[in-house]
């Protein structure tokens, strides 16, 4: 059942909301057990009036949701219970969403599996095959969004690929706005220029139906975009045709496994049997540096915005003792987990005096003309098609073996969107070995609507 | 590209990390293998070229200076466990 039929049913009666919360809430206990999807959870059922009143929705544990333990999947924010919504949650719930809990994640995002999960969390499992990583950061809202029978969406949030590389190992779809579409506030920070919040879900409309709720112009974010928002649930039946489809060169070459490659190129071809044209389309500069221009720019940020986690306000507290740097050091070389603090020594070197010039400034000077390059593509191509990932979802012990920088290369096929703040969605396209494969499109900058109507005939096909 | 131990040491300290003996050894590795990958960027030429603050170019953005109700002086305190006559109680400043 998907949210359109959800709340046509719930408005005719046939459903009863209240009821059909608790047994949510039941069945949420019981995956929460055996998958680990949850790092808080909903006590009781509760949702107000409105056009989507009940419809069970999760949001990403770097959400703040008032009254609601929200900790970035960091124990350095533990015991955090937020005074405010994030414009994003509250926009749900002003519209009577019931808020399950807090999903699972990389601590602050730092992650591409979901396995760098804070000091005394858990990590996630993949719904399709418990020795295999849900992907991240947004792991947990990925593995909730397929293994729940009830209809659900995760309001999860992307750095540098966090919604939609979890979305393709776990068989989801996700969905990532350009950057300023739905508002940062309320956000708990990785990287100020790059984060976006966007819905994940099992179908490409009930992302589409979320993401029409929560995007939009909030005066509490600076960053967001006064631009119109479209409606992405008339995009969905607009048909593909006419439009032209650029196969990223890069997309499909090194490193990328070839059955998975396959398995894109007969969804592209699906799309083409639809009325969409194709065409070969290479971006050089992009693949040759937006790896390393993102994580330059990532890291610094993110080390910048963890500087404010200290012990003194919220979240971890230890007894005070000794000057303030002493006491501010041992909390955070306490409760910051391994990937924190190597994120942050990375990105405080990229800022050093000596260094800032070759790596920060060099770095946001790449991201210039990354973005230069996608807007030439965008005169020639309406939408770019790749894989989301390079590999289906490794298992806990292949991902053991890889040292961070092997690590790192893993979102080489979603940080160029996601540095240059372009649209992109994930469908699920077929499985190798019995794991699920993403097809990956690209837009120009605000242009979700052409994403929907591509994933929704596709999607419908 | 190289990095000693001094210098990991002195990154450690402007971060506010206290680094185990293993930590440091571990993260003067992934640091050295890190950045070696990322000098790469040295190659790209960016003569002329403006950095990009944000991706989306975004100028003058401001809002009418409108006094607000903010957040009561016990909400702010609510959170932490180390606050004395309505402040916020830190460590010593000196």
């Amino acid at each position: 059942m998907n949210i359109r039929e959800f709340l046509s049913n719930a408005k005719k009666g046939s459903i009863d909301v209240k009821e059909h919360s608790a047994k949510v809430l039941q069945e949420l206990k019981k995956i929460n057990k055996e998958y680990f999807y949850l790092n808080a959870m909903a006590e009781s059922p509760g949702f107000g009036r409105g056009k989507i009143s009940g419809l069970p929705i999760s949001v990403k544990d770097c959400l703040c949701v008032k009254g609601m333990e929200s900790t970035a999947g960091s124990a350095i924010l533990k015991g955090y219970v937020p005074l405010f919504d994030a414009t994003a949650v509250e926009r749900c719930r002003k519209d009577g969403a019931f808020i399950l809990g807090k999903t699972a994640q990389d601590e602050f995002g730092f992650g591409s599996f979901n396995a760098n999960v804070g000091n005394g969390f858990k990590i996630p499992l993949n719904p399709i095959d418990k020795n295999r990583v849900c992907g991240g950061s947004s792991g947990g809202a990925a593995g909730l969004a397929k293994k729940a029978s009830f209809p659900h969406v995760a309001l999860a949030e992307s750095t540098g690929g966090s919604i939609v590389a979890p979305a393709a190992f776990c068989g989801v779809v996700g969905m990532c706005p350009t950057y300023g579409r739905v508002s940062r506030y309320g956000l708990i920070d990785y990287a100020n220029s790059l984060d976006k919040i966007g819905p994940i879900a099992q179908s490409v409309e009930d992302t589409a139906f979320i993401l029409e709720l929560i995007a939009g112009h909030d005066i509490k974010d600076s960053t967001s975009s006064t631009e119109k928002v479209d409606s992405y649930i008339s995009a969905l039946s607009k048909g593909i045709k006419g439009k032209t489809i650029g196969i990223l060169e890069e997309g499909f070459g090194e490193g990328v496994d070839p059955a998975l490659a396959k398995r894109v190129k007969d969804a592209i071809s699906k799309l083409e049997s639809l009325g969409a044209k194709t065409a070969r389309i290479s971006l050089p500069l992009n693949s040759k540096y937006s790896l390393e221009s993102y994580y330059v720019l990532a890291t610094a940020e993110a080390s910048t915005n963890l500087a404010k986690y200290c012990g003194m306000r919220y979240g971890a507290h230890e007894n005070l003792h000794g000057s303030f740097n002493e006491y501010f050091t041992e909390v955070r070389s306490k409760n910051l987990g391994p990937e924190a603090k190597r994120r942050i020594l990375l990105g405080t070197f990229a800022r050093m005096a000596g260094y800032s010039a070759k790596f920060y400034s060099k770095a946001g000077k790449v991201r210039t003309l990354i973005i230069d390059e996608y807007k030439k593509a965008f005169k020639k191509v309406d939408l770019i098609a790749s894989p989301t990932m390079p590999i289906i979802a490794p298992t806990f012990d292949e991902v053991k073996k890889l040292t961070p920088l092997q690590q790192y290369k893993m979102d080489l096929l979603t940080v160029g969107p996601n540095l240059a703040g372009l649209p992109h969605i994930s469908v699920p396209c077929g499985d190798v070995k019995g794991m699920p494969v993403g097809l990956q499109l690209i837009a120009d900058h605000f242009n979700e609507s052409l994403l929907f109507s591509a994933g929704g005939s596709y999607e419908n096909s | 590209m190289k990095i000693d131990q001094e210098t990991i040491e002195r990154v450690a300290a402007n971060a506010r990390l206290q680094l185990t003996p293993l930590e440091k050894k571990q993260y003067l590795k992934d640091l050295q293998d890190i950045l070696s990958a990322f000098e790469k960027l040295a190659e790209c030429n960016t003569d002329k070229v403006q950095t990009s603050i944000q991706p989306i170019p975004l100028s003058d953005v401001f809002r009418d200076d409108i006094e607000k109700e903010c957040l009561s002086q016990d909400d702010a305190l609510s959170l932490t466990k180390h606050s004395k006559n309505g402040y916020f109680k830190g460590p010593k400043a000196l």
